[in-house]
């Protein structure tokens, strides 16, 4: 025991002393820092205000289009020939031409000249502004008033909530998505990067030739378990460091600059909602309307987050990023142990990174769909997929028996690939020079040593 | 007694045997070459003696009790292909194979120090291995074998990538480690060495043990009672008792290799001489154990 832990210090403190682990481990907050001042600092110098020129030679629109903060318009008057001549000279963004035979009940032939092709915002908030003053003057045309209409509007969103055996419960789809993705691409990750890592050390010593000093002194076992619980150590270290850093950082970027953060997911998906009911936010009321219903969308979810099973998804996720790890990191070591140098890796990794790739991919599409369904149920008990996919399911609610069986599960398969492992890696790391196939590894299974 | 007792080992690979009952007894306090040209089965016993890996078949001894991991920490061993950890400063890797070797730390700590005063290597105590040279690389790696002092060395071509002056630094720590009391095999291909440091030999050939015991004795079981001698006059040797093998002659000087047959003694080749030549030299050609090595090595070919 006093070995493994000696191995485990070396593996440890060899990586969170290199220079690519404290840049690394430095460098993701301030990027993360930087997608949010960026935004919010692109905002600010994009807010030049347009002109549009408009000739309305149907005197429908003349004085109805409102100015805006960064849309102007600039009524013009004549020929539509001079009218283009004027524009020419001008740095104006863009002329709209209403023809004499407009008529608000059959809306076409507007043409927007520009000198450069107008862009499709500018195109799209010409549209609108159109559309509203065609239908303000449809509603004075069929005698009713824009603000009845208003009035009929029904305004209607779902509060969604879990009966459970525990009682009622808030839960917010998104807020359980959102959940549990994150923490599905996080365990994703973090087997990728690590499980590479235990490889490439494996790959070190073996080049090194160092194994064989080593193996003289601790069990190759030792040496392979020294080697993957030291990574997931330097792993662990590096997320808290990101937590902890991010937390600083975001602070002191919100209090010092007063930036808001750029909207959450949750924020996009509810302005995304409204943009789908069709809500027009061109006018100040509506404007407001719309931020109210934006927070009221944002503090719905807050409660929603709030009401997430906290300690067992964060329960859940340790065990599932752990037990994830262990699962394929001793198979990466494994690799590793088979071959010479890193591209003669690639055969290997195919089946390893095959069952990962999938869980990830259809943790986000079917799961998410329908996280109670077959495809999920199953991709959540088998081991291979299970600490991914699990994960997606757990902010839903799963019944206790399938978490305790995915977890058994995984325990189980974390000792049988472990064994697999130290089989493959005790024959491999004293190996050179032989490429190996399959049938070759299946044959080390069983080799007494 | 002797500190190793190698009984009856046999080892398999998939296809071909590595090791066919192998046996022999290393005594304490010597060095030991252990001989046999590439791919004879020198590796694969190091290794079942260093625990890397088990015997099929037979036992192995460690001063008198069954090999078992507790003997690691009395076991140093250099490899053939030498390596350290690349990015790791020199100190610190001395400390970590110190301590998996099962020293404390502060016993490492002093133990890397007595060793770098002796080498004279203060400066390199906080360099990345990378940046040594192959020698110096070498030379740290030679500490990390014996720095946990252990009673059995292995040393696998110890000799390889040094220059002739680091070379017999190492062979004079060889010798002050065994007058300590530490027995040292000596693994090779390489017969200059053996000769000069080994007091006993086994001869591995193609899995198999063809020849063990002390050098003199096998020297003297291989020697042929031939003798040169060098000396002025015209040699003409017509007595039944003595064989001219070879004979040379050039302005005035003679050598000739003469066998003695009929169990005759040196002594009487000398009377025989005395009343016709002048003698310069006369001395015993003994074998060397090289010409022993590719003696026995051709014929466990040829058989």
């Amino acid at each position: 025991m006093h070995k493994i832990w000696l191995i485990i210090q070396r593996e440890y403190l060899t990586r969170v002393r290199k220079k690519s682990f404290i840049i690394m481990t430095l460098l993701t907050p301030l990027l993360l820092a930087a997608f949010m001042i960026v935004p919010a600092w692109l905002v600010t110098i994009s807010d030049s205000a347009e002109t549009v020129m408009v000739l309305d030679e149907s005197g429908l629109f003349a004085d109805k289009l409102e100015d805006k903060k960064d849309l102007k318009f600039l009524p013009l008057a004549g020929t539509l020939d001079q009218a283009k001549t004027v524009y020419r000279e001008t740095d104006n963004t863009a002329l709209l031409y209403i023809p004499r035979d407009f008529s608000i009940s059959e809306p076409e032939k507007v043409v927007i000249y520009s000198k450069k092709s107008a862009s499709l915002q500018t195109k799209v908030r010409l549209e609108n502004a159109l559309e509203k003053e065609v239908e303000n003057q449809r509603f004075i045309a069929s005698g009713m008033e824009r603000e009845t209409l208003e009035k009929i509007k029904a305004d209607i969103s779902l509060t969604t909530i879990n009966l459970s055996d525990e009682g009622e419960r808030d839960s917010s789809v998104v807020a359980n998505s959102i959940a549990g993705v994150a923490g599905a691409v996080i365990i994703y990750f973090f087997i990728f990067m690590y499980g590479v890592q235990i490889m490439r050390g494996v790959i070190e010593e073996k080049t090194n030739r160092i194994i064989e000093v080593i193996i003289s002194s601790v069990k190759p076992f030792q040496l392979m378990m020294g080697k993957v619980v030291g990574i997931a150590a330097v792993g662990l270290t590096q997320f808290l460091l990101w937590i902890v850093l991010s937390l600083i950082v975001v602070g002191g970027v919100q209090s010092a600059f007063g930036v808001k953060p750029p909207p959450t997911p949750l924020e996009q998906m509810a302005s995304g909602r409204e943009a789908a009911l069709g809500e027009e936010v061109d006018d100040a009321d509506a404007q407001a309307q719309e931020e109210d219903r934006a927070a009221k969308v944002v503090s719905e979810s807050m409660a929603a987050i709030s009401n997430l099973n906290f300690p067992l998804i964060l329960g859940s996720f340790l065990f599932y990023f752990l037990g994830g790890y262990l699962l394929y990191g001793s198979l990466f070591g494994a690799i590793g142990a088979a071959v010479d140098n890193e591209t003669d890796t690639q055969q290997f990794m195919f089946p390893i990174t095959i069952p990962l790739i999938i869980s990830f991919i259809m943790s986000y599409t079917l799961v998410l769909k329908n996280p109670d369904g077959p495809v999920a149920f199953w991709m959540s008990i088998i081991p291979l997929t299970s600490p991914i996919v699990m994960m997606v399911r757990v902010p839903f609610g799963v019944p206790a028996w399938e978490l305790l069986l995915s977890m058994a599960l995984l325990v189980l398969g974390f000792v049988f690939t472990t064994w697999i492992a130290a089989r493959i890696y005790r024959i491999g790391i004293l190996m050179y020079g032989k490429k190996i196939n399959y049938k070759e590894l299946s044959k080390w299974l069983f080799y007494r040593v | 007694m002797s500190i190793l007792k190698i009984d009856g080992v046999t080892k398999r690979y998939s296809n071909h045997t590595a090791l066919d009952n192998v046996s022999f007894e290393i005594p304490t306090g010597c060095i030991f070459g252990l001989l046999g040209p590439n791919g004879a089965g020198k590796t694969s016993l190091i290794r079942i003696i260093t625990q890397i890996t088990g015997a099929d078949s037979g036992e192995v001894y460690f001063k008198g009790e069954r090999l078992k991991p507790a003997h690691i920490k009395d076991i140093g061993y250099l490899p053939e292909e030498r390596g350290l950890y690349k990015k790791m400063k020199v100190g610190e890797q001395l400390l970590y194979l110190a301590q998996l070797k099962g020293l404390s730390k502060d016993e490492a700590k002093t133990r890397i120090k007595e060793w770098i005063d002796r080498f004279e290597i203060k400066e390199w105590m906080g360099k990345q291995i990378e940046d040594l040279s192959k020698g110096m690389q070498q030379k740290v790696q030679f500490i990390a074998t014996v720095m946990h002092e252990p009673a059995l060395i292995i040393l696998d071509e110890p000799f390889s990538g040094f220059d002739p002056i680091n070379a017999n630094l190492i062979k004079d720590e060889i010798l002050r480690l065994r007058e300590r009391g530490a027995t040292i095999i000596f693994s090779t291909h390489r017969m200059e060495s053996v000769e000069e440091l080994c007091d006993y030999i086994a001869l591995i050939n193609r899995s198999r043990k063809v020849l063990d015991g002390p050098v003199k004795e096998v020297k003297d079981a291989y020697k042929t009672d031939t003798y040169q001698i060098i000396g002025n006059g015209h040699l003409l040797v017509t007595s039944p008792d003595f064989e001219v093998l070879e004979q040379h002659e050039s302005h005035g000087i003679f050598r000739a290799n003469i066998k003695l047959l009929n169990n005759t003694k040196p002594n009487d080749l000398l009377a025989y001489l005395i009343p016709r030549v002048e003698i310069h030299s006369f001395i015993e050609l003994v074998p060397s154990i090289n010409d022993i090595f590719i003696r026995k090595v051709k014929e466990t070919h040829h058989a």
